[in-house]
């Protein structure tokens, strides 16, 4: 657990330093997520009994903190609530504006990317 | 008389300690969770929300001020930056079917994005909004920390849009099922991937307690459209005067 722990905070250390380094707008964790996965392909065919249990103690640690993703949220989700007074009058328009266009934006990026693999898969049938 | 002001020194005590809204913040995600799992996975009873709507009206109710439990609560928002690295694990473990379907990712991720960017600068324009408002939110699919370096780039308010992109999320989460299961699109990879392109980290927390595929195509749309986002909006600005 220490050593899978150890390993994610390390990743995230790289991430923010690349981050801060080369004054990037993509935040230091999604850069350590790329760093990470890379090192994962890398060493998918080790032979390392080693790196192999280091994998799976990763992948428990994973699998427990993904879990209550949603807790994490919390904290800044208060925020909101709290600050709601920023928007002023404007908050019905600016809900309506995220209601109307993230419902929108959900269903047209799913119903694309199911045609899409759609045609692909009776693509690959034809041949 | 004296037990009562006793009970007022623990309190100012404790209310200044992080144990306490700590354990106040588990507590209020436990009964959200709890709801959320008793009403079968219903989208409107998002547990994210629940236990937000909780810790805000007890915060209201002692009138202890955000600053004060954030400064208590920091360390569940600490988690979210190893959590965001440790979604590489999920997508590493799917990444033949990544593979796979690299062409549709693609494509989805690139429309769906500015699909996203465009109805919200229309909407925002013809509900007569502040030019200032519509660029906090435009960035407002993506991850908070990508969204505020945006805003501020493009000329909005940070703070502004950390609160609007919460509410993204939100909304996204509770809502986003009703819209899929209106077009009927059954691809789980398609409905996870649209979950985390529009509605970032609370949409991937939705997706993932739901469908394992769903979660895992959730968590690389955010991570794949914060990115694309981030290079997107600024590369607009140069080309269209909005």
């Amino acid at each position: 657990m220490l050593k899978s722990i150890f390993i994610i905070f390390l990743f995230q250390l790289i991430g923010e330093t690349i981050q801060k380094y080369f004054d990037l707008t993509v935040p230091g964790p999604v850069i350590g997520l790329i760093l990470l996965l890379t090192t994962l392909i890398a060493l998918k065919g080790t032979k390392s009994i080693y790196i192999k249990n280091t994998k799976e103690e990763i992948s428990s640690t994973s699998n427990y903190i993904t879990s209550y993703l949603s807790l994490l949220f919390v904290p800044i989700g208060v925020g909101v609530v709290m600050h709601l007074s920023y928007l002023e009058k404007n908050y019905i328009p600016v809900l309506a504006v995220i209601f109307i266009s993230t419902t929108l934006t959900i269903g047209f990026t799913a119903l694309l990317m199911e045609k899409i693999n759609n045609h692909l898969k009776k693509n690959v049938r034809k041949k | 008389m004296l037990e009562k002001s006793k009970l007022y020194t623990i309190w100012v005590y404790l209310q200044a300690e992080p144990l306490f809204w700590l354990t106040l913040t588990i507590g209020a995600y436990l009964v959200g969770d709890y709801l959320y799992k008793k009403s079968k996975l219903n989208p409107l009873v998002n547990p994210v929300a629940i236990s937000i709507l909780l810790v805000s009206g007890i915060l209201v109710a002692t009138e202890i001020s955000y600053e004060r439990y954030f400064n208590g609560a920091k360390f569940i928002h600490f988690m979210l930056g190893p959590a965001t690295v440790a979604l590489a694990i999920p997508i590493y473990k799917q990444i033949n079917l990544i593979k796979k379907e690299s062409v549709s990712i693609f494509v989805s991720l690139i429309l769906g994005s500015l699909f996203a960017i465009f109805t919200t600068y229309y909407f925002a324009k013809w509900f007569h909004l502040d030019i200032e408002i519509i660029y906090s939110m435009m960035p407002r699919s993506v991850t908070a920390p990508i969204a505020m370096g945006i805003s501020e780039l493009i000329g909005g308010v940070p703070s502004l849009t950390a609160i609007i992109t919460v509410l993204t999320g939100i909304i996204g989460a509770s809502f986003g099922t009703f819209a899929l299961d209106l077009l009927r699109v059954k691809d789980m990879t398609a409905r996870g991937f649209a979950f985390g392109l529009a509605s970032h980290g609370i949409g991937t927390a939705r997706a993932m307690s739901r469908n394992e595929t769903a979660g895992i195509f959730a968590a690389l749309a955010l991570g794949l459209s914060g990115i694309a986002t981030s290079i997107i909006i600024p590369l607009l600005f140069k080309l269209i005067n909005f």
